[in-house]
């Protein structure tokens, strides 16, 4: 179970804003963190606190392949990210390297800055307790699912390559 | 019921006689990519997971194009991963800097990547090579990793949206127009988790170069790949560059798409998209006369040979706007050479632009001419979100070569015609 605030941006948030370019020299997750949406928000990243929960409009993660991307939100220590919709790579990104993420169009619109949330991840279900509302977000398909239970894509990997020799 | 020419790949890719649009399949890949940032991400994955046997490395490129030359001490750091690696694994097609350039337009040039082909890119520009006529996407390093070390890729078959354009292109207007208007039309995500096929008979009008440069941009529609069928402009580009037979593979009159466009673009003037999103695109006389600070000419975009003529052509014995700077970076090594030799480098340093080795530099605000608080660019790369190209507070206009170029000598955006005059104006063949 997650419980934490929730920090609501717009929509179309490219990984330009999420992390900048220019700290792109490094792979540390914690150092990238440090930068994580300073673009859209100059002190997101000291006021975030680890758990909290990251919500944002359509087509979050749109522009660049970065995985400094979701390496910069789970470098911060986020719990998860809702969005009302996921840039594709992004939302590959995420799911190989184990980033706890949830489209839920309903929940991400009615969220505001501050609230507190409870998510069940299994169960997918999302609870606002601010504004004493429930949701339900949309199921992973079976392929994803099977990723994510091997820990990520590499894990899955592994286990294919031993299969395969 | 047929199938569109992406089906049709991608069912040869994965050992089926057909896939159906939102199947989830294992496609053997033809050629992977990694660039100087997206690589070392990779490499980290890949000694996690304590792999040390790559499937193929005659198919794996290490294109060296972000942070080069090194920028700072940690990108020379970071650079030195990614080269220690192609060396040990002994990657035939490892381009480090001065040997290569920007990867999308260098993949293409040098004949690896040719129709029928998948080829996976950790780049999200990776969809550039589609106009080829075949599948190509972008993923992030960890996917990349996976592809280095089985030489597959697990995607889930995208549906098409088919985009006709009939009629000629106007003066000035190319391929960088079309696809600022179709992202225009459609939005940032108006093509998410989607295939765009373009066709129709103004891309009879449009060189290779141009096909490449809508291809590029379909990322910025949100989608996930973009495709031309091959055809003879394709087929001239291919003659003597292609590295690997290959087979053409063209949609069925009765294949299924997801959403159709048909427009007439004749009279179409050229296209901008304002800031601070790519499809926030009017047609340019909407905004002559805007203020701009500096100009860039390069990017994955539209760094190509034709561009850097277009450029010169109207910078000929001209200088650039006092106050104003201008970056011009040819996209590979050769297009620079190729440059020099028609002496078009002359006319952009006689005209008082900056010239640099290839470099994605100033197009994501790495290096080489970053925006500070408040400036404006013109732009001829691809991307203008917030703080794109440098300051969070900076603004990008983007546009195709001979406006950013017209703009870069009046310091205001400018339409080519106003230097160079409608007599002179190229038209399409």
């Amino acid at each position: 179970m997650i419980n934490g605030t929730a920090y609501k941006f717009g929509d179309n948030v490219d990984t330009d804003q999420i992390i900048s370019a220019k700290y792109l020299v490094t792979t540390d997750a914690v150092e990238l963190g440090k930068h994580c949406m300073e673009v859209a928000d100059a002190d997101f990243p000291t006021k975030a606190k680890a758990g909290d929960i990251l919500v944002a409009g359509r087509n979050f993660g749109c522009g660049s392949s970065r995985e400094h991307a979701p390496l910069a939100i789970k470098g911060l220590g986020l719990s998860l990210v809702i969005a009302e919709s996921f840039a594709r790579i992004f939302f590959r990104n995420c799911i190989n390297i184990g980033m706890p993420i949830l489209e839920c169009p309903e929940a991400a619109k009615d969220v505001s800055d501050g609230d507190q949330m409870e998510v069940n991840l299994d169960q997918g279900m999302i609870k606002n307790v601010t504004k004493g509302k429930s949701y339900k977000a949309q199921a992973f398909p079976g392929f994803m699912q099977q990723i994510i239970q091997a820990g990520g894509l590499m894990p899955y990997v592994k286990k294919r390559l031993a299969q395969s020799s | 019921m047929g199938y569109t020419a992406m089906q049709k790949i991608l069912a040869v890719h994965s050992g089926k006689k057909a896939v159906e649009s939102g199947e989830f399949i294992m496609a053997k890949v033809d050629l992977a990519m990694a660039n100087d940032i997206t690589a070392p991400i990779s490499i980290k994955a890949l000694e996690r997971a304590g792999i040390t046997k790559l499937w193929n490395k005659d198919r794996i490129a290490i294109v060296f194009s972000h942070f080069v030359p090194a920028k700072d001490i940690l990108s020379a750091a970071q650079a030195a991963v990614a080269r220690e690696f192609a060396l040990k694994y002994d990657l035939s097609l490892f381009f480090d800097e001065g040997r290569g350039g920007i990867e999308h337009s260098l993949l293409p040039e040098l004949g690896l990547v040719v129709p029928g082909d998948v080829v996976i890119g950790a780049d999200s520009h990776s969809c550039t090579y589609g106009g080829l006529g075949l599948f190509s996407t972008g993923v992030g390093s960890t996917d990349l990793a996976a592809v280095m070390a089985t030489g597959e890729c697990w995607l889930k078959v995208p549906e098409t949206m088919k985009f006709n354009y009939r009629g000629k292109p106007g003066p000035w207007v190319t391929g960088k127009d079309l696809i600022l208007f179709t992202i225009g039309k459609i939005g940032v995500d108006g093509a998410l988790y989607r295939n765009m096929e373009f066709m129709g008979p103004s891309l009879k009008f449009l060189s290779m170069e141009a096909r490449l440069t809508m291809t590029n941009m379909v990322i910025e529609a949100g989608g996930k790949s973009g495709f031309i069928e091959a055809d003879e402009v394709t087929e001239a580009y291919l003659k003597g560059r292609a590295k690997r037979p290959y087979e053409v593979y063209k949609s069925d009159p009765d294949a299924q798409y997801c959403a159709s466009y048909d427009w007439d673009i004749s009279g179409m003037e050229p296209q901008v998209a304002q800031p601070n999103l790519p499809d926030k695109v009017v047609g340019l006389s909407a905004v002559v006369g805007a203020k701009v600070h500096s100009a860039f000419l390069g990017s994955c975009t539209n760094g190509r040979i034709e561009d850097l003529r277009i450029a010169a052509e109207l910078m000929k014995g001209k200088k650039v706007a006092k106050g104003l700077r201008f970056m011009v970076i040819p996209a590979t090594q050769n297009i620079y050479r190729q440059a020099l030799k028609e002496g078009l480098i002359d006319i952009f340093m006689e005209a008082e632009a900056v010239v640099s080795a290839a470099t994605c530099g100033p197009c994501l605000g790495g290096h080489m001419g970053v925006l500070g608080p408040d400036e404006v660019c013109i732009s001829s790369s691809n991307r203008n979100f917030p703080g794109r190209m440098g300051h969070r507070d900076s603004k990008v206009y983007l546009a195709n070569p001979a406006v950013v170029t017209a703009s870069a000598l009046t310091g205001y955006i400018t339409h080519p015609d106003d230097i160079l005059g409608k007599a002179k104006a190229p038209v399409a063949a």
